[in-house]
């Protein structure tokens, strides 16, 4: 199941990455999932509540996902998904962002962003049932 | 009552993404989600009974953790309750590769 977006929404979420640059940015992704993948129609960029330690934590307030799921649900969208931005990182799941998935079905994607410039952007699908037999997934991103 | 369902829940609630609920309390809701939809138990909850940590309860705008009441709290026929999954991560705090 590949996670398909556009050229722009997919240049717009890597450049939230420079922009939040040395700290990590992190957003949502609005859309619909069908047989062949998961759809972006739109980016809802959040705040990094993790103002403690914004350069290697990230955290999206509850609030800012309600509002976000009742803005999709107006348009026929879901919460498909979210991305961050590991700054001087590689684009690779890390522990922390492991331990804290618990969005079965949706798409995690990260941005390696070094020295203020966006590099390599994976998915990670995160897959299973619940918490004991949970995995991340690479996931290929279609650009359209 | 209406409770909303978040994307990876919706498996366990025939897909639907909003569940209608009697009960006077917002406990009394979840109670009554879970005992039409089981499954959600194990999702929702530890093995002790308490709302996993991960898992957020909000009625209407304002989370349930939070009320004074919390999960006593009273709700209405028109309150909405929304279960929402934490969403949170990040790099390693030391230098190295973080993936596995």
């Amino acid at each position: 199941m590949s996670l398909k977006l556009s050229q722009q929404l997919y240049d717009e979420l890597r450049a939230h990455g420079e922009e939040t640059y040395p700290h990590e940015c992190c957003g949502i992704m609005l859309g619909t999932t069908s047989e062949n993948g998961l759809h972006v129609a739109s980016l809802v960029r959040a705040g990094n509540t993790r103002t403690d330690s914004a350069h290697n934590r990230y955290h999206i307030a509850p609030q800012e996902l309600i509002k976000a799921q009742r803005e999709g649900r107006k348009t026929g969208h879901d919460i498909v998904g979210f991305y961050h931005s590991h700054p001087d990182h590689p684009a690779q799941w890390s522990p922390t962002d492991f331990a804290e998935a618990h969005w079965f079905g949706c798409s995690y994607v990260i941005t390696a962003v070094e020295k203020g410039k966006a590099q390599i952007t994976n998915s990670f699908l995160l897959t299973g049932t619940g918490e004991d037999d949970k995995a991340f997934t690479n996931q290929h991103i279609t650009v359209e | 009552m209406e409770i909303h369902i978040p994307t990876p829940l919706r498996t366990y609630t025939d897909k639907k993404e909003t569940v209608s609920v009697d009960g006077a309390t917002v406990a009394e809701g979840l109670a009554a989600l879970v005992a039409a939809h089981p499954a959600m138990q194990q999702h929702l909850y530890t093995a002790e009974g308490k709302l996993r940590s991960f898992v957020n309860v909000y009625l209407n705008d304002d989370d349930v953790r939070y009320l004074p009441g919390k999960e006593e709290t009273a709700v209405s026929a028109t309150d909405e309750l929304t279960i929402i999954p934490s969403i949170a991560g990040g790099t390693p705090s030391g230098a190295g590769c973080c993936c596995r």
